[in-house]
């Protein structure tokens, strides 16, 4: 379970510039959960994921994993339990080195990164199976530098790499927004998959409104810092892109554009 | 024909530094100043071991931990001070001249008579009589190359992975759970371990401290590294290492032939030339391959 508890976000705090970004906000997402978060731009989804990963400090609020205050944690220690994948494609994978090797890299997530040899000739067959899921022929090109792959091919790849181990969380910010119509249809389905093959709970920020209707089972409409739309269950199984669109025109209205 | 061993000697000593500069320039994408101080380093330590009677051979391991304990306090300023790269190896490098004068007592050590990794009873009575006048270039070699294989062995482990990642990409290795920071100070340390262990070799070789050898080091590493890479960028084949001491070589090439026609004071203005050329020449490449792509 994922809990945000009275967070305070200003951006240029004691400046003549401050913004106060979050007042008081709170969510809570349950275990199990797949949460799509959609909103117009400057509406504070993406400072949620950096919240809730610790990429970005809050005034305050707690920030809560299973019960424990992780508000002080550093980024890189939730990141244990958390994967996350970025819109840019290139966050998620390292360029220079081959697919076998970023693979490798992050089957040892969690563990230590020592003298060991990089590359476990064993797992090399598990690698190769997961590759061929993704029905992008990646599976054969194992010695191939990632950086010669496209940004479908290599979100892909991301996505894998950050589900390979024991997380618990997957936020996806915007994952898809990059790639093209088709590729991101696929990249979409293995997302789904993923999530209820390894039963985590996800947050995935999307501008796609379709996307956000057809995946996930609750549904999150941001605007100025708040939740305006909040559907999960039977109405949120219900919803049609249609009333989604027209909610979001009414505050974009309200915001004059 | 001895110009051509010095050459080579030569180049292979700043070999070692430039696979050190390699990891900071190249894998990590730091411009690391240290350099010009660490190199020192581990000549004054060496000097200061060898005038005490210490066993030549133990200086090399030696030098290459005081290296890498100056590349971990640029380490520390960079990560946890929060100051800039460049900043940080500047100060380190502005430190580290004290601490060399005060390692070694004096701005120059003489160590002539003493033994040396290239003359003692060891490797006197190993070595055949006839490779006597190949005895310098074949130790150095020796050292050189275990050094860039060791190299190698390391890039191939996990450790070396997740250095490779942090150079290339921070935001994986804070996804996988890692403190990119220390990642950096590790990368630091081993990099300056060699700078050090590379001024180790060319003090014995010298057979003298000078307080003066590291000005200038960065420049013969990043050039070294540019030279090499730009060079074997095609030839996938060869290891980055490998064509990194390549370029070590030619580097030491040019500049001695560039000396044929000039005299030893315009050595500075080579050396600031010939960098300059080689980046211009290393940067086009760049942009070439860019436009094909």
């Amino acid at each position: 379970m994922l809990e945000l508890k009275g967070i305070d976000k200003y951006y240029n705090p004691g400046t003549v510039n401050e913004m106060c970004l979050f007042d008081g906000f709170n969510l809570t997402v349950k275990d199990g959960e797949f949460v799509s978060v959609v909103g117009s731009n400057g509406s504070g989804k993406t400072s949620m994921l950096n919240i809730l990963c610790g990429s970005i400090p809050v005034e305050h609020g707690s920030i809560v994993m299973d019960g424990q205050d992780i508000t002080n944690m550093k980024e890189y220690r939730r990141n244990r339990r958390i994967g996350r994948v970025y819109q840019n494609p290139a966050m998620g994978t390292c360029p220079s080195m081959t697919i076998l090797e970023n693979m490798s890299l992050a089957d040892n997530k969690g563990k230590f990164y020592g003298l060991g040899r990089g590359v476990n000739r064993n797992r090399k067959e598990h690698y190769r199976e997961l590759l061929a899921r993704l029905g992008l022929g990646l599976e054969d090109k194992l010695d191939v530098l990632v950086g010669s792959l496209s940004g479908g091919q290599r979100q892909a790849m991301a996505l894998l790499m950050s589900t390979m181990t024991d997380v618990d969380f997957l936020i996806l910010d915007e994952h898809t927004a990059a790639l093209d119509p088709k590729t991101a249809e696929i990249i979409m389905e293995l997302t789904d998959q993923i999530v209820r093959e390894k039963n985590l709970t996800a947050v995935m920020v999307t501008h796609n409104l379709r996307y956000a209707v057809e995946y996930g089972n609750r549904l999150l409409m941001m605007h100025q810092g708040k939740i305006v739309l909040d559907l999960a269950g039977e109405e949120k199984k219900a919803v049609k892109v249609d009333d989604i669109l027209r909610q979001f025109n009414e505050i974009s209205i309200e915001c004059g554009n | 024909m001895g110009i051509y061993m010095t050459i080579l000697e030569q180049g292979l000593i700043y070999g070692i530094l430039a696979l050190g500069v390699y990891i900071t320039y190249k894998i990590l994408d730091f411009p690391d100043l240290t350099v010009d101080g660490s190199f020192p380093l581990g000549a004054a330590l060496t000097a200061t071991m060898i005038t005490n009677g210490v066993n030549p051979y133990l200086t090399l391991p030696a030098s290459f931990l005081i290296g890498a304990a100056a590349g971990v306090c640029t380490g520390l300023i960079h990560v946890k001070c929060k100051v800039r790269d460049l900043l940080s190896g500047i100060i380190m490098m502005t430190a580290l001249w004290t601490v060399n004068l005060r390692l070694a007592g004096t701005a120059n050590v003489p160590i002539f008579s003493k033994d040396s990794i290239f003359d003692n009873d060891f490797i006197n009575g190993v070595m055949p009589e006839a490779l006597s006048g190949w005895k310098k270039l074949i130790v150095i070699a020796v050292i050189t190359v275990a050094a860039k294989l060791l190299l190698d062995l390391y890039l191939k482990t996990k450790s070396g992975f997740l250095l490779r990642a942090a150079g290339d990409n921070e935001v994986l290795v804070t996804s996988l759970a890692k403190n990119q920071g220390n990642v950096k100070i590790l990368g630091l340390s081993i990099a300056n371990g060699l700078v050090a262990l590379a001024g180790c070799v060319f003090c014995q070789e010298q057979r003298v401290f000078e307080i003066s050898s590291g000005t200038g080091a960065i420049v013969i590493g990043l050039a070294s590294v540019i030279i090499g890479t730009s060079l074997f960028k095609n030839l996938t084949v060869m290891k980055a290492t490998t064509a990194v001491l390549i370029g070590s070589v030619i580097y030491k090439a040019c500049v001695a032939a560039a000396l044929k026609f000039f005299e030893p004071q315009d050595m500075k203005l080579i050396t600031a030339v010939l960098f300059l050329i080689i980046l211009v020449i290393g940067m086009e490449r760049r942009k070439k391959v860019k436009k094909h792509a």
